[in-house]
């Protein structure tokens, strides 16, 4: 009988503690799908975040690293600077990333590092139980919110894929989205660019997924995907702001 | 090799690069400076890697990658920056990484001062960052002292899958001496089988991590910690010890302190009063036997812990000495330092007058 789906060798064996209805699932099983049909997998060495996510060290099948919380990038550096030849990523959530770890990743991207940035933003901080991140949209309500993020008191969420774009050395970043088939496939391939452009040594690459937190939002998992669908992907359009082609 | 004049901190650089270090992860801050900009210069040149991080949280971050990668590395600051420095600290000793932190100690707290200090005995020893943890804490009193001790610190830090910290203070930085570049004895190291060098295909994945979410796994990781420690304790105590053979009194200090100290007991010799010096060589495991023994001595009258500080080690040497005799503390903080004079007379004071 033809095998015609199989669980990718990018994955390990360990089953995903994740919610019912959170794409972090989605995502782990198109980074490692890439890995292993770029032929990276075996050389690659992750990083972990401090979230959601922390324990994607026991999920992806290649050597990994957890970082403190928002270093990973500057862990990653310290990797890709020993190991320039292997395929070097970080997995970071909204909190991480865009919040404590704003530095980290803001001086990766200007360094050019060699490493690639699969950046979760599901605009709520998830593992500590539902705080306001700086990705949460204005109204949007959170533990730290009760209210609805005022704009007045805690600012305008921060478009991180935007921000990175205007970095020469950020040469690859897209955001893309989960929620449907169609959107999937559209994610994978960008992931794959990124992975592609980090080993023609071309410079930073990050890949931003939209992403829902059924949980903490107060959702079915598919009310959380219409959700996404009404007010994420407003405000945080999907599309590449920097591609290879255009960096001379 | 002949001996050459070396400025401390270009000393310590170069003795990491003979140690077979080749990534460097640092961030500008006084009175370390010349150890990044020695390492900027010299790390192209032999096919290494300096980088200057976007702060110090940063590159101590990239010296766990580097380290869990399973490269020799280093990385250097002084007292504010190493504040900064112990979230990466903690994460690295739980992770049990190897690697080597230099400490050019200044004066604070804060902002403080640029000029040397050894306030940062404390943050140091006995736990800068959170948990239950151990840095292997080196005190160099000369240049020549540091490089052989930077040396030696990565096959230390290599056998033991720990941080190890060289505390030196601005002085030692600044100042140049005589140094000869001697052969350190390498210890026999085990292979680094749990580095994440890539798994090609041939084993299962190795994971650096220091998160035990489960309190039972925590509690025996630092118990295993903790058996490491008591291991260290027993086979890396260094002290060194002059003219304490029939003292009345016994200096106890570290560093380029040490030194100073040495003066006094000179000029106190040269009045009759019969003073010696216990110098821990490692502040962690720290020398308690030593206290301890000269405690016993009946003709130890008291001990004076002489700091560039406002009382931190003072705290170890009424430990080591547990009652036996009194322990008194003489010091200067901020980046002022204790002179001779001052520690003599400090003395004199102790053993009841002038004779």
């Amino acid at each position: 009988m033809a095998v015609v789906f199989e669980k990718t060798r990018g994955l390990a064996e360990k089953p995903f503690h994740y919610c019912p209805g959170c794409t972090h699932g989605i995502i782990h099983r198109l980074v490692a799908e890439s890995l292993d049909e770029l032929n990276l997998i075996d050389d690659a060495i992750g990083v972990a975040p401090v979230g959601c996510a922390v324990f994607a060290y026991d999920y992806f099948n290649c050597d990994m690293q957890e970082a403190a919380h928002g270093r990973a990038p500057a862990t990653a550096t310290g990797i890709k600077r020993v190991h320039p030849k292997s395929a070097v990523f970080t997995y970071q959530g909204d909190g991480d990333l865009a919040s404590i770890g704003a530095a980290e990743i803001v001086h990766a991207a200007m360094r050019g590092e060699k490493i690639t940035t699969i950046f979760v933003n599901n605009a709520i901080y998830g593992m500590t139980g539902g705080q306001m991140a700086p990705t949460t949209l204005v109204g949007q309500k959170a533990t730290t919110a009760p209210y609805g993020r005022d704009e007045n008191h805690a600012g305008m969420p921060l478009r991180i894929s935007e921000m990175l774009a205007t970095i020469p050395k950020a040469v690859f970043v897209e955001r893309v989205s989960v929620h449907d088939v169609k959107h999937i496939i559209q994610a994978k391939k960008a992931i794959k660019k990124a992975f592609q452009t980090q080993m023609e040594g071309k410079g930073f690459s990050l890949v931003e997924v939209v992403s829902t937190c059924p949980t903490n939002w107060g959702k079915t998992p598919i009310e959380a995907l219409k959700w996404l669908q009404e007010n994420m992907i407003p405000y945080y359009p999907l599309g590449n702001f920097r591609n290879t082609e255009e960096v001379k | 090799m002949a001996k050459e004049l070396w400025k401390g901190n270009e000393a310590v650089a170069e003795a990491a690069i003979k140690a077979g270090c080749r990534f460097f992860f640092g961030y500008p801050i006084t009175p370390q400076n010349e150890i990044p900009e020695y390492m900027a210069m010299k790390m192209p040149q032999i096919d290494g890697c300096f980088l200057q991080a976007e702060s110090e949280v940063a590159a101590i971050n990239m010296v766990y990658g580097a380290a869990g990668a399973g490269a020799r590395v280093m990385t250097s600051s002084s007292s504010p920056g190493i504040s900064l420095k112990q979230e990466g600290i903690t994460y690295i000793a739980g992770a049990e990484l190897p690697c080597v932190i230099v400490n050019m100690v200044r004066g604070g707290p804060g902002l403080g001062s640029i000029q040397p200090a050894q306030s940062d005995y404390f943050q140091a020893c006995k736990g800068g960052g959170h948990g239950d943890y151990r840095l292997i804490v080196l005190a160099p009193a000369s240049v020549q002292e540091a490089v052989d001790l930077v040396q030696e610190a990565f096959d230390i830090a290599d056998q033991y899958r720990n941080p190890v910290m060289i505390l030196g203070d601005g002085m030692m930085g600044q100042m140049m001496e005589p140094v000869e570049f001697k052969e350190v004895k390498k210890r026999s190291l085990p292979e680094k089988t749990w580095a994440t060098v890539g798994t090609k295909g041939k084993r299962k994945p190795n994971v650096v991590n220091s998160l035990y979410i489960d309190a039972a796994d925590c509690h025996n990781h630092n118990v295993d910690l903790f058996k490491k420690y008591a291991e260290i304790e027993k086979n890396e105590v260094r002290v060194d010890t002059y003219n304490v053979e029939n003292a009345e009194i016994v200096f106890v200090a570290y560093g380029t302190t040490a030194r100073i100290v040495k003066n006094a007991i000179n000029s106190l010799a040269k009045e009759g009063i019969k003073a010696g010096l216990i110098r821990p060589v490692t502040l962690w495991p720290y020398p308690y036997k030593a206290i301890e023994e000269a405690a016993e001595k009946a003709s130890v009258k008291a001990f004076m812990s002489v700091e560039m500080s406002m009382g931190q080690m003072v705290e170890d040497v009424k430990l080591g000495a547990n009652g036996k005799k009194p322990v008194y503390f003489y010091g200067k903080a901020g980046g002022a330092f204790p002179t001779p004079k001052g520690i003599a007379e400090e003395a004199k004071k102790i053993l009841g007058g002038a004779k």
